[in-house]
Parts: C-alpha cells; structure tokens; sequence
C-alpha cells in the first residue's frame, strides 16, 4: 500500500505547488509579502566581488618568499608550452628560424603522406587492416577537404593535453585509492570540474597562465580529467584482492604494488578512462579556439562569423571525423591483449618492426621528393574538394519554402508547453522551492542529501541568481522532457532492432561530437532568436545518454526472464512493457539524470543565441572578464546540477533495490 | 623517433647560432605579441600592422584572444598590442585600463565606428518615410513577428554590447519589443534568413561590416547623439526621458601596453603613426568575406599598393 500513498503525495504536492504559482503573485501583493517571489537585491551576498577580490590579491600580490604566486603558474605555463610548440612545430608549422617576415623554415613538418602512413600504421599494430583502413580513409578526409592544417593544429593540442590529463588523473586517482579520505574530499572537487562550465574559470585561467594556447590547454585538461580520476579508483578497487595479496606475499614495496600488480591488472578499464580524456578533449576545441588553440574550432567560429554555413559544417565534420579516428584507434588499443606473442631476437631488426620501417620510409621518401614536387609535403589546394555551397544552399532553400510552416510549429510549442513550465518555474516563491528541493531529498535519500540540497539552494538564493536559475530550471527542464520523449523510444528501437540500433548509434555519435554552434546558426535562421531555438540546440546535444542507457538497460535484461516471459505466451508488446522497460528502468533513470547533465552544460552555449540564464550570466562575466561573477554563475549551475544528480541517482539506486538487482546497505 | 629528434635538435642549435642576425637597428628582438579577434576587419587590419612593423624589422608575433579580456594581458604585458576598441563597446574597457596607468591609448586607426538600427532596402516600400525614425511611430506593426504582434521586433545585439534600446524604444514611444541576440553570428543569422526571404527585420549593425556591402540596407536616422541626451533626462525630445537620440559614433582606437613605447620606441611611433580609413577597410572586409580571398592576399595587395604610405610610417 506504500506506493500508492507517495504517489498521492506527490501529486497533491505538485498541484498545490502550481496553484502556488499562479497566484503567488497576487498573493504576495496582498499579504506584503513580496520578498517571497523577489528575492530584494539588498539582501544579496556579494559573493562574487569577494571571489575577484581574492583573485586580484593572487594574481599582483600573493608571494611564497622567493618567487610569486603569478611566477609559480607562469612556469607551469612554460612547462606544457614547450613540448606543445615542439608538437605543433612538427605536425603543422615546421622549424622555423627567426620571426616573422624574416623567418626561413628549416625542416618542413611532417609531410601529409608520412603522418597518414603513421596513423595506418598505428591502426594496423593496434587492431587490424580495417582499422587501418578507418583510420587512414579518415585522415585522408581531412587532407582531400581542405582541413589538414587546422585538423594537425587540433591534434596537436590533444596529443598534449591528453598524456596530461591522462597522468594527472591516474595520480589523483591512485592517491584516491590509497587514501580513502582524499577520495572523500575529492569527489565534491570533480562534481564540480564537470559541472561548472568552462567559460566561468576561462578569466581566472587567463589571469594565471597569460594568454595564447596554454591556457586553452590548462582548460581542456580541467574538463577533461575527472573521468579518469573516478574510472582509476574504481578499477583499482575491481582488481581482485588475491593477485593483490599475492603482491604482498611475495614482498613487494608498494611502489612495485601500485605500479607492477594494481595498475597492469586494471589495464582494460584505466584504457576506458583515456578513451573518455580524449573525447571530451575534443568536445573542448571550439571553446579552446576562443582563448587562443587555433585549429578547427577557429575555422568553425570564423566561418560561422560571416555566415558561411557551408564552411562551418565542414570544419565540424572534420571534428567528428578526427574524433571518430582517435576514438577508434585508442578503443582498440584498450582491447587489445596486453600480452603480445615475444618475437625472437635472432630475426633482424627490419623483419621485427615492420611498420616502423615503412613509415620511416615513407617520411624520408615523401619528404625528400617534397623538397622537388611540393604535393608529397603538403595536400595540393588546388585538388581539395568542398561541399559547403551544399549545405548553404540547403538552409536557403528550407528557409525559403518551409519557414511558414516552422514557424507555425515553433509558435505552437512556445505557447501550449514552454510558456506554462516558465511561468511555473518563474511564479514559485523561492522559500517554497527549498522547502521541495529539501523534502525531494530527505524522501529519496536520506537526511545529509536533504541539508546538502537546502544548502546549495539557499546558495543561489543568497547570492541573487535565483530568477536566472529558475529560468534555467525551465529551459533544461522543457528540453529534458523533450529529449526523453524522443530519446528514450529510439533507445528501445536501438535495442530490440540491430538494424536500427546501428544507424541510431552513428547519428548519435555523431550529434555528441559535432560541435554545437554547427548546427545553432542554421537553426537561428530556421527559428529566429529564442528560447525555441535554444531548446533545439539543447535536445539535439543532451539526446545521446537517453538514447544510450535506454538501449544498454533494454538490452541486459536477462534472457532467461524474458523466456520465461514468452513461455507464459507474453505478447511481444507485454514483453517490452512488462518485463524489458520496468527492469531497464534503473538505466533509464541514469540516462536521463546523463540528459540532465549534458543540457546543463549546454547553457553556456545557448547564450550565444541570446537566453537569459545563468549561462547568459557565465557568457557576460565572460567578456566583462569578471572572475568573481563568472564563478558564482558557474557554480549556481553546478549546483543545479548535483542536486538533480544526487536525486535521480538515489531513486535510481531506489528503483534497483526494488526489483533485487542491488541489496540494500543500510 | 631518432630521426625526428634529430631534426629538432639541429634546428634548435641552427636557430640559436642565427638568431638576430637578420635584426639590425631595432631596440629589442622580442616578439611584438598582437592580438587577433574574431572578426575579418581586424584581423586585416592587424596583419597589415604586424606586417609594416616586420618590414621595420621588428619581430611579431600574433596571440588569439577575447575582445574585453585581452585587457588584462595588455596590463601585463602578455600581450603588447590591440589594433581595434571600438569606441561604441570597448571604451569603458579601454578607460578603466588607461586609468591603471600599464595600458596606453595609441590613437584612432582612422576608421570610424556606427552603430544604429538598420533595415534592408525593401522595407522602405513597406514603411514609408524611412529613413527617419518618425516613420516608426507608424509601422511598428509592419517589423512585427507572431510572437511580437503588434509590436515590431527590433534584433539588438549581445547584451554586453549595451546601446541602450530598451531605454531608447521606451523614450522615443516606439511601439517596438526588442530581442537580444546572444552573438554577432547569431544577429546576422537573422539577416540572411529574413533577407533571403524578403521579410520584415530591423536589426543592429555596424560598419566597418560586410553586411552593408552585401544587402542593401540603410540606417535609420533618429536624432543625433549628445552627451547630455544620454545623461539629461531633460535634454532631447522627450522631456522626462534620457536616451531619446541614435547611438554614440566614434573613433576606432589603438591600445598598447605601456612598456611598448620604452622597449620599441621606433615600432610605437609606427603604431601611433598608422590609419587607414573605413573605405579602403570595407573593400577589403567585403574582398575577404564575399569573394573568400585569402585574408594574407588582401594584407599583401595593401602593402604593395601603399608602400609610400606605410614607409613614412616606419621612417618618422
């Protein structure tokens, strides 16, 4: 009889909270209570020009002794920025002497041909030809349109940023394991490295590492590495405690512990781990290309900066094209037995690494033919093709014939499901909400997630982002709903039909690393400035995980249920609606909190097509290069967003103790 | 491996023998670091700097960086050199800089910034009476979107641009809603789209831009801009109101780190030296946006073409 009862309760709750809403106004008018619906700007804590103030002090005054704090970081600077230039020197500009007009360049950068025959190469020692094949068709994609440039631009400062990440993260996440105490302090830390968008610690980053790419790479690895700090602690915590024993047995120090037994052990999983730092590296690069990385984020901006639709589409492709190679090539890397067949000495050096000898090859063969006939060292221009009149053309013509109907959609959505979930969200008093956020949290988990909610509320309350969050709550929250509605059905489609599933998994593939700001021009034009538009943007980015989890959860369940299901003559639709979706319902619930978190950060994004959210609130501290109010900003929105993560995963971790597939602890 | 290496270390020792041997009579073989923004004018017009200064001798090298937040880096030194702030969004910036006393104004590059509300051509046949803003008071209704009616929509730029609309509409009782645009891309987004299709649109441009050259358009005129329209509430039009005039137009300025004039006293003189005019940098914006030349052609047909211009730059 439980269930039923909490369900009443919540739904008596949500009317009352919408009859609330409606008349709060009116309501606060009548009994003077104003400050219930507006928080007074008197009673704003000035958070935000305590953060700037602090980091003023850091950055002209703080000293350790010898050396300044503003000397500490700019030596850090020095250290990425030297092996980055010695990267970039050999993928994209050569050695070059003297500056500018004067400069003569010495040795050219590795020519197309070799860099291509390198990376078939890797393919072929990583898996097999038809990685190779992959890989190499992909790299020729870049040289055939154009790209090659800007692409070895970008791979450069993934190939700098990664192995950072990738050590940084393996330390903290060894430390982690180590010391169950640091893991406690630092699990908050990385919430919030995921959750705060990136623009809001750009100025601060800028303050302390100066200008030009190392500061877009400091950024990347930020973003970047806390996947592999949680993926390390917990492969360590898989590896089976015998082997560990059996370290311990035979007297290894603990060094030769962690780094002889624990690490090799956990190999697959850490190789998971890198394979996240480099996808979400180069969902980096067009923020990194506003701060000075260069490469094909800049051409992405800077084509869409005059409108040339065509051009953006193609250096946004050539994102996901590079990402799809890399993403590949260090999948099959992490699958690979880490084991290899010993290969005896007696044979010669040249029959023991074949590929290498081949690659070396051709490097010296193109590159010394190059000198003569420049198209072995660059990709003739003249032999680059481009579709980019295609895709404007495109736009012209939806925009032409269909704008009318568009905007008769459009118009329709914004009145009958944006509007009302704005005025909700807009017309709740704040005490109320924290009262909801508090109960949500004490009835779905437990009395800490209740005061950890009502503290970081009372946070976006008292630092007078209250207005901006609860349009925030909106525009995520209406572009959730739509991104569930869509996502989770084409996830069940992807699991019950392998045809389907593959070309679902391409397209979300795809959505998930062709950068944003692609498609929201083409959309601007289609729909105009708005919250429409912004929503667009939203569902398309945060569609992948519904879609992803769906599927996974629909997929695992077990077959043996679902025989027994057909057994007791279960109809293909009760299958699905008894026995599949109510089991995946845990992964549904994941996916969605996953959903969640993608539209939060996509908000920063959204900006730049003119919402007024807390993103907008990030994108002004931005340019105003305001610390201090980018900071409050971002971490309203990472608070947002651990509230509803700590909410849905409790229920999540409800729902699986339910149907016995986790026990409970407590 | 060995072989890359190898290369690296002989072009390592090769640049280090070398070095500043090209470079004579200059103060200081450091890199002069300008920056570079996102829009073609100025990087044209930057590259044609950095390029008169290579001639001078000088050592340049280009940084990437935010409009607003390149200021701190100008205060360090990070940076040396800004060729573009606008007076019409980065005068506040460039004050509060000058102010701190470690970033210096270099002068006007001679190009002249507008900014006001703008509407293509064919709109004129649907409200008559434009250009002057008097003619709005009638057709507000002919701007307007279904989300706006009857009000007319006015596209204003990112918020951070300020401009006052809001308080300006309100002032001069136009019946008009405006709408932020989030960006620059996302402002001329609607353009295009309304363009190609020859539908209603007021929006904010500015000059030096591409889009005049490519639509046909024109300003609206409203009453020229004072500095007491703005702070007087009794000055203007409207009585009550301050901001019941067009926008502010102004100089296109040159900042620099202070410590540039001291450490390159020759290349500072160029820099103060240096203008162009907004003619001669819109056909170039419109060579680099419309007809996809290559931004590096355009600096260099410039430089070819103006020799004596930019060589008693370098010579004073």
């Amino acid at each position: 009889m439980a269930l039923p009862r909490t369900a009443l309760l919540w739904s008596g709750l949500f009317i009352l909270t919408w009859l609330l809403s409606a008349w709060s106004k009116s309501l606060a008018e009548a009994m003077d209570l104003s400050w219930m619906v507006k928080y007074p700007t008197a009673w704003v804590f000035p958070l935000k020009d305590y953060i700037s103030g602090a980091m003023r002090w850091l950055v002209e005054d703080a000293t350790f002794g010898l050396f300044t704090f503003t000397d500490a970081t700019r030596a850090l600077a020095w250290l990425i920025e030297k092996p980055y230039e010695l990267v970039r020197a050999l993928l994209s500009s050569g050695f070059e002497r003297g500056f500018g007009r004067d400069a003569v360049q010495i040795v050219p950068p590795l020519s197309w041909l070799a860099v291509l025959a390198g990376v078939m190469a890797l393919g072929h020692y990583a898996r097999d030809w038809i990685l190779a094949a992959i890989v190499g068709t992909s790299f020729a994609y870049l040289a055939t349109f154009g790209q090659w440039d800007s692409a070895m631009i970008t791979l450069a400062s993934v190939v700098i940023a990664v192995p950072i990440g990738v050590a940084g993260g393996l330390f903290l996440g060894i430390q982690a394991y180590r010391h169950p105490l640091f893991d406690r302090l630092l699990k908050p830390l990385l919430d919030l490295m995921q959750t705060i968008p990136i623009f809001a610690y750009l100025v601060p980053i800028l303050f302390m590492f100066g200008f030009g790419p190392v500061s877009a790479l400091v950024a990347t690895v930020i973003y970047a590495m806390p996947p592999m700090v949680r993926v390390t602690t917990m492969a360590l915590k898989a590896v089976d405690p015998e082997i560990k024993d059996f370290g311990i047995m035979s007297g290894c120090t603990r060094h030769q512990i962690t780094w002889r037994i624990l690490v090799p052990s956990a190999r697959g999983s850490l190789m998971l781990g890198v394979n996240q730092v480099i996808m979400l590296s180069l969902n980096m690069v067009i923020i990194a290309s506003m701060i000075g990385a260069g490469g094909l984020g800049f051409d992405v901006l800077s084509s869409l900066r005059r409108l040339d639709i065509g051009g953006g589409f193609e250096a946004g492709i050539a994102i996901v094209i590079l990402a799809i190679a890399i993403d590949r090539l260090s999948q099959a890397f992490a699958e690979r037995d880490g084991n290899t067949a010993p290969v005896s000495t007696e044979i010669s050096v040249l029959r023991r690494h074949p590929r290498s000898f081949i690659v070396l090859a051709v490097l010296i063969l193109s590159m010394s033919i190059g000198q003569f006939a420049p198209m072995f060292q660059t990709y003739p221009e003249a032999q680059t093709l481009t579709t980019g009149a295609f895709w404007s053309e495109t736009v012209k013509f939806l925009n032409i014939s269909y704008f009318d109907q568009f905007e008769a959609v459009k118009i329709f959505f914004l009145k009958g499901f944006m509007l009302p979930i704005k005025r909700f969200f807009l017309g709740i008093p704040w005490p109320w909400m924290i009262g909801i956020v508090v109960l949500l949290g004490w009835k779905f988990g437990d009395w800490k997630l209740a005061l950890i909610n009502g503290l970081m509320a009372l946070f976006i309350v008292t630092t007078g982002m209250w207005s901006k969050a609860m349009i925030t709550v909106y525009l995520c929250g209406a572009s959730v709903l739509i991104a569930s509605v869509i996502g989770i059905p084409l996830g069940v489609l992807a699991a019950v039909n392998k045809r389907a599933g593959a070309i679902i998994g391409v397209v979300i593939d795809t959505l998930q690393t062709l950068p944003s700001f692609v498609y929201l021009i083409p959309v601007v034009m289609l729909f105009r400035i708005g919250d429409f538009t912004a929503m667009i943007a939203i569902v398309l980015y945060s569609l992948t995980p519904a879609v992803r989890y769906t599927a996974h959860g629909v997929a695992s369940v077990s077959s043996e249920l679902i025989e027994a299901g057909v057994v007791s003559g279960c109809t293909r639709w009760q299958i699905l609606t008894r026995i599949r979706l109510p089991l995946a319902l845990p992964d549904i619930l994941l996916g969605i909190n996953q959903t969640i978190m993608l539209a939060l950060s996509m908000l920063v994004i959204t900006a730049l097509v003119g919402t007024r959210d807390l993103g907008q609130e990030v994108y002004i501290a931005l340019t105003k290069a305001d610390t201090g109010r980018g900071i409050v900003a971002g971490l309203a929105i990472a608070f947002i967003a651990i509230i509803a993560d700590r909410i849905i995963s409790a229920s999540a971790r409800n729902a699986r103790i339910r149907f016995g597939l986790e026990a409970a602890h407590d | 491996m060995t072989h890359i290496l190898k290369k690296t270390a002989i072009g390592a020792v090769t640049s280090v023998i070398l070095a500043g041997t090209a470079l004579a009579g200059v103060e200081s073989a450091d890199p002069i670091k300008l920056t570079l923004h996102d829009w073609s004018g100025q990087l044209i017009n930057t590259q044609i700097m950095g390029s008169i200064l290579e001639e001078a001798g000088y050592n340049v090298e280009y940084v990437q960086a935010d409009y607003i937040a390149q200021f701190a880096g100008l205060k360090t030194g990070d940076l040396t050199l800004a060729m573009e702030i606008w007076a019409t969004t980065g005068q506040e910036a460039l004050d509060e800089a000058t102010a701190s006393g470690k970033v210096v104004n270099a002068g006007e590059t001679g190009l002249q910034a507008i900014e006001e509300w703008w509407y293509p051509l064919y709109m004129k046949e649907r409200c008559p009476g434009l250009p002057d803003w008097n003619a709005l008071k009638d057709c507000a209704e002919v701007f307007s979107t279904a989300e706006t009616a009857p009000l007319g929509r006015y596209v204003g730029g990112p918020v951070t641009w300020g401009g006052f609309d809001e308080e300006r509409v309100e002032a001069l009782a136009l019946d008009f809603e405006v709408v932020h645009a989030g960006t620059d891309a996302a402002l001329f987004a609607e353009l295009e789209s309304a363009y190609q299709r020859q539908a209603p649109v007021m929006l904010w441009v500015y000059v030096p831009h591409w889009a005049p050259a490519k639509y046909d358009g024109e300003f609206v005129e409203f009453p020229p801009y004072s500095v007491e329209c703005y702070s007087d509430a009794a000055a203007g039009i409207n009585p009550d109101a301050a901001y019941d005039c067009g926008k502010p137009r102004g100089p296109i300025w040159k900042a620099a780190w202070a410590g540039m004039e001291d450490k390159w006293p020759g290349a500072y003189a160029a820099v103060q030296a240096y203008t162009l005019n907004n003619t001669e940098m819109s056909a170039m914006v419109g060579a680099v946006d419309l007809e996809g030349q290559d931004i590096d052609t355009v600096v260099a047909n410039w430089m070819a073409d103006n020799k004596d211009r930019w060589s008693a730059w370098i010579a004073e």
